[in-house]
């Protein structure tokens, strides 16, 4: 009995000298683990072996070549310039990242402010509040994304009005079911000042903030970081925008017989992707905000009103900052998962990477194994450089114990 | 509070020494009841006054409509669309009702045939007593009921659902599953396998082996670093590839390699979560004892490590439950795709036929996420409790 | 994990073991009892099937067809829904046997895809669905139109061609399915919705308003639909082609599903009669029972017939025959002599 079927090393192994060498922990578990390494090849190899026949057989394309052909299909949008004539498949992989990356920035931003008022708004003592936000979470929480996409973008739809009574405003901005329409700014040159104009300045926040950190440290002083930075990365650029003499000219969207064309465009796609995403993953971070403030001991919050920190104050400079350390892992999961969720653009007709690549390009090429792999690859991608960089960011934060 | 009586003292009382406490005075009126309990809760300050209003705004904004498109506007019966059209003497129309009532056993069942759906039934009941039986903590037995829920319902079911012709059940091809079968068939699926892979792939991970660990992580964190829609296109379309031209698996089948797979990786999570939070000692109680590697898991680590992990779990499923919709992307009938086809038949082609079909599942979804996780709420304050005394 | 593994790897084992002896795929479906047929799920007259899963269309009689020829029985036919963006991977990984989805034939699917076009059941081409209220009478007034479109598809690479070709301006919206893509245009996302256009007169009785849209006259693309089986197996191949060829030829000589066991018992035409299997041995040759042809048309009909119950006459859509008739009649269809 005694160690029958071991799988681990756990404690040392000291019997009686004369032991089989079957019985000994050590030599069982290389022998486990190179009969598990041995299946797994074997089943690596006889995938690909199948896979190769399978393909071979059915003369099917395969390698990476379609990566310069041409594609031949549109794209609705393009942050970066295509046409169908002259984009290739490689080309249209990279718009597709783009836009997922796109939506995800814009996503993670706002369900981070959503999730941060509903999680805080939750512990109010407001009772009114803190129910309505109650119900907004389990509401949220507990239907499907894919129904809550479908609904957005049919209540998106159903909401704006058509091209020919669009609602508009003043300087050529329209709403309408065919998305958000605005003027947009072309930059010509000259432009290169403003850029290193905001570079200075986003440097220039940067060294003030350090010098007023080590100012306090010091004398306990503090200075102006947000106004100052503020005013440096936002002003610099406009001072510099002037001095080069306005490089940059509007354009303006104008209606045409079907569709506005020109200037800043933005889908009802995008939005209903984006309202879908946010309001979803803003629930998750609101549980998790609520979570954290709520690890936070009840002394803390009471020490600062004992030194007679109103409530916003003691939030901001008390409580948050130390619940952030609980707050911060599963915050990054909630900002993978609003990534990966935002696959399910598919769904309602935005071009992001997963209806592009593993849509379009999958069919016009029928290349699956490839293209399923590089989609894969992409995601993954994403997720590991997160999760470093949150890592480091949460060693960085993390309690120092003397 | 030590004050001597008179008995004791044996003097003459002279003075007054109260005993009791004074009954205290009840608190202002405007602290009290109702009043007060408003007062504290929702006006205390200028903040919070504007707060209350803003709140009150927003729900006067956006639950009177939809007490009326769901109730009084609603229509609740009607054989096609005329039923849902709005008239002149009713230009409001709210929920379409009677489409829901008209679709319904398609919601159900899909396009299973008609005759059988007795074998669909029978099903529900089975899984429903599982699930019973396996949820309360109390009930007896439960090492039974898990057999019966992961071991008998699945066999039953197979045999049952897709037809056995030595004994008498027509054969019945998944391509006609559908609806809330197809969603059930799924998650349950997931949760029958994910449970089992995930505790291995978790002792995998915290396993003293190199191999097997390394194995085990890079599954992991694979499977969790990517969307479920392309696992589930993985499954659909390179899994043929990869196995011989025969055998090449179900299209339901292949989604459910694709979310067991999925779920399994999650799980492990959570179980791993829950094995660390074993006191060292017990591992090495169990090893002092004698026993080995499985035993020592099986019978003392498992048990206690689970039990404190059943409220992840729990939240584990409601997240498979939702996605189990991402199936119709790899052309599957589960519940939402056949409320979707519904939607668009020019039968019941009316404004608020899809407003309507979209209500019902997330009515539908509600009901049993929202439950799930006020079981998985229950559990743990039940646990908490026992950790306390 | 080990036990999984372990389990998993016998599995393997054995699987591998029996792939060895590659299977044929008639005799593959002969041993499975039953034809596995990739089929439109959602298009009215080429393969739709009901609430209680009863297949109709076109595409849907030509598997039946194909089932009766091997088995003598029509109903030995499951049909597999799918979709235009998997239904090649289903085809190429053996899911399904043959593909008869409204497919349209191009080189490249000849080629890099691995498929084998075995005919043209239906001669199509792509159109344009719009409003009646735009007041649009051309395709070449839509420059600037948004358009909604199913997602890999010939129409939307024929689209952004046409367009590019016209010199017009384009603003597609791609959608997975004909479902969501005829939905939005409906809910008035887009100005117009391309399609082959026999899809455009599917389409249109399922708008909530039919009689508010249009079908533009031009039709901006040659799409030969036909059913479709893998590379590599020529037998399978050559069975799937004479099956479409049969029916042509029945239609040719006027023998249809009503008078069919007239004709094998009276008919004195040689052409006749080798059709129906009296005469010659062609049905074994093609590795199938003499009597193939007669069995086509007894359970299914001939070309004319299926095409009139589907999409012609006696359909909702009422679609002419136009390319589609005989050749003798001024069409395409066409089918090489059986001697």
């Amino acid at each position: 009995m005694w160690r029958w079927g071991s799988g681990m090393s756990i404690s040392q192994h000291s019997g009686p000298p004369k032991v089989s060498l079957i019985y000994d922990p050590k030599v069982r578990s290389i022998a486990y683990q190179v009969i598990l390494c041995a299946i797994i090849i074997f089943l690596a190899y006889s995938a690909v072996r199948n896979a190769i026949d399978n393909l071979a057989r059915a003369h099917i394309a395969s390698g990476f070549g379609f990566w310069n052909q041409t594609a031949g299909f549109d794209i609705s949008q393009t942050l970066i310039s295509y046409t169908a004539q002259g984009g290739t498949y490689g080309r249209a992989f990279w718009i597709g990242l783009l836009n997922t990356l796109l939506v995800a920035a814009i996503g993670i931003v706002l369900a981070t402010i959503v999730g941060f008022l509903v999680g805080i708004a939750r512990l109010s003592k407001n009772f009114l509040l803190a129910r309505l936000s109650a119900g907004y979470v389990e509401m949220i929480r507990n239907v499907p994304l894919l129904l809550q996409l479908l609904f957005w973008y049919n209540a998106v739809l159903k909401a704006l009005p058509d091209l020919r009574d669009s609602w508009s405003l003043p300087g050529s901005i329209y709403l309408n079911n065919r998305g958000f329409f605005a003027p947009y700014p072309i930059f010509s040159s000259g432009t290169e000042l403003v850029v290193a104009a905001f570079v200075v300045g986003v440097i220039g926040a940067l060294a003030f903030g350090i010098w007023a950190r080590k100012r306090q440290e010091q004398t306990g002083q503090q200075s102006p970081v947000a106004l100052v930075s503020l005013g440096l990365i936002v002003g610099l650029p406009i001072i510099a925008f002037f001095a080069a003499g306005m490089p940059a000219t509007l354009e303006f969207p104008e209606k045409g017989r079907f569709n506005i064309r020109g200037g800043l465009e933005i889908l009802p796609e995008l939005v209903a992707l984006v309202i879908g995403l946010t309001l979803y993953t803003g629930a998750f971070i609101a549980e998790v905000v609520r979570a954290g403030i709520m690890a936070v001991s009840k002394g803390q919050t009471e020490a600062a009103g004992a030194l007679g920190l109103r409530t916003g104050p003691t939030l901001k400079l008390v409580v948050i900052p130390q619940a952030m350390r609980v707050i911060i892992p599963p915050l990054t999961n909630q900002y993978l998962n609003l990534t990966k969720n935002s696959s399910l653009a598919v769904f309602v007709g935005y071009p992001d990477l997963v209806q592009i690549f593993t849509g379009t390009v999958l069919n016009q090429t029928g290349q699956a194994v490839e293209v399923v792999t590089i989609t894969m690859a992409v995601y993954l991608t994403i997720s590991l450089l997160t999760s470093m960089t949150m890592n480091w960011y949460n060693s960085r934060i993390a309690l120092v114990e003397r | 509070m030590s004050i001597a009586t008179q008995d004791d003292l044996n003097v003459p009382d002279a003075r007054y020494v109260r005993v009791a406490p004074v009954e205290a005075l009840p608190p202002p009126v405007a602290a009290r009841g109702v009043v007060g309990w408003v007062r504290a809760n929702l006006f205390s300050s200028p903040a919070n006054i504007f707060l209350t209003l803003l709140t009150a705004a927003l729900i006067i904004w956006i639950v009177p409509p939809v007490i009326e498109f769901v109730f009084t506007h609603a229509v609740w019966s009607g054989s096609d669309r005329e039923a849902c059209l709005p008239t002149a003497d009713r230009p409001e129309v709210g929920a379409c009702w009677a489409f829901v009532r008209d679709r319904f056993s398609y919601f159900i069942y899909g396009s299973y045939p008609i005759p059988e759906r007795w074998r669909v039934n029978i099903f529900f009941a089975m899984l429903a007593v599982g699930i019973v039986w396996m949820l309360r903590l109390e009930a007896p037995r439960r090492d039974l009921g898990a057999l019966y829920f992961f071991v008998i319902v699945p066999i039953v079911s197979y045999i049952l659902l897709t037809g056995w012709e030595a004994i008498g059940l027509r054969r019945v091809d998944t391509s006609l599953w559908g609806g809330v079968l197809v969603t059930i068939v799924v998650s349950w699926v997931g949760i029958v396998f994910s449970l089992p892979i995930g505790i291995l792939l978790a002792l995998g991970r915290r396993s003293t082996m190199p191999a097997v660990k390394l194995l085990s992580v890079i599954f992991i964190e694979f499977v969790r670093g990517v969307p479920l829609i392309t696992v589930l296109f993985m499954a659909s379309v390179m899994l043929p590839l990869f196995v011989p031209d025969a055998y090449s698996p179900d299209k339901l089948l292949r989604a459910l390699i694709g979310i067991a797979m999925f779920a399994s990786a999650y799980m492990a999570e959570v179980v791993r979560a829950g094995l660390q939070a074993m006191p060292k000692g017990q591992y090495e109680g169990a090893m002092a004892v004698g026993l080995g590697y499985w035993q020592m898991m099986y019978l003392i680590i498992l048990p206690q490590a689970l039990k404190i992990t059943i409220p992840n779990i729990v939240n584990t499923y409601i997240g498979l439950f939702k996605d189990t919709t991402l199936v119709v992307i790899v052309g599957i009938f589960d519940f939402l795709h056949t409320v979707e086809v519904s939607r668009i038949d020019p039968k019941w082609a009316a404004p608020t036929t899809s407003a309507t079909g979209y209500v019902f599942a997330a009515i539908f979804y509600f009901i049993f996420c929202f439950s799930m996780s006020r079981y998985a709420k229950s559990v743990e304050a039940r646990l908490g409790k026992a950790d306390r005394r | 994990m080990k036990r999984v593994i372990t389990t998993l790897a016998l599995a393997a084992a054995a699987v591998f073991a029996a792939s060895v002896a590659s299977a044929q795929t008639l005799n593959t479906v002969k041993s499975r009892g039953m034809l596995n047929c990739g089929a439109n799920g959602s298009l009215g007259g080429f393969g739709l099937p009901d609430a209680q899963g009863n297949w109709t269309g076109l595409d849907v009689d030509f598997c039946r067809a194909l089932a009766s020829a091997i088995f003598g029985d029509p109903t030995k036919v499951k049909f597999v829904a799918l979709t235009a963006k998997d239904r090649f991977t289903a085809l190429q990984s053996g899911d399904v046997d043959v593909l008869a989805r409204n497919t349209t034939w191009t080189s490249s699917r000849d080629t890099s895809l691995g498929l084998n076009f075995t005919g043209v059941n239906y001669y199509d081409g792509q159109g344009f669905l719009v409003r009646k209220a735009l007041k649009v009478n051309s395709a070449l007034e839509l420059s600037d139109a948004a358009v909604c479109v199913q997602q890999g598809t010939t129409t939307e690479l024929n689209l952004s061609d046409y367009f590019r070709a016209n010199k017009m301006k384009l603003k597609t919206v791609t959608f997975a399915t004909a479902d969501e893509a005829i939905k939005a245009y409906d809910s008035g996302r887009c100005d117009a919705f391309t399609t082959d256009a026999s899809g455009l007169y599917a389409e249109r009785l399922r708008l909530a308003k039919s009689d508010d849209h249009i079908v533009l006259p031009e039709i901006i693309s040659k799409e030969p639909l036909g059913p479709s089986v893998r590379h590599g197996d020529d037998q399978w191949f050559d069975i799937v082609k004479w099956v479409h060829f049969a029916m042509i030829i029945s239609e040719e000589l006027g023998v249809t599903q009503a008078n069919v066991d007239e004709a094998l018992k009276s008919t004195t035409n040689p052409d006749v009669k080798r059709l129906l299997g009296t005469e010659g041995n062609y049905g074994e040759q093609l590795g199938l029972t003499k009597d193939w042809g007669y069995r086509i048309i007894k359970h299914v009909g001939n070309y004319g017939e299926i095409f009139e119950k589907n999409v012609g006459q006696g359909s909702p859509l009422k679609i002419q025959r136009g390319l589609n008739a005989l050749w003798t009649k001024g069409g395409l269809q066409y089918a090489p002599p059986i001697r």
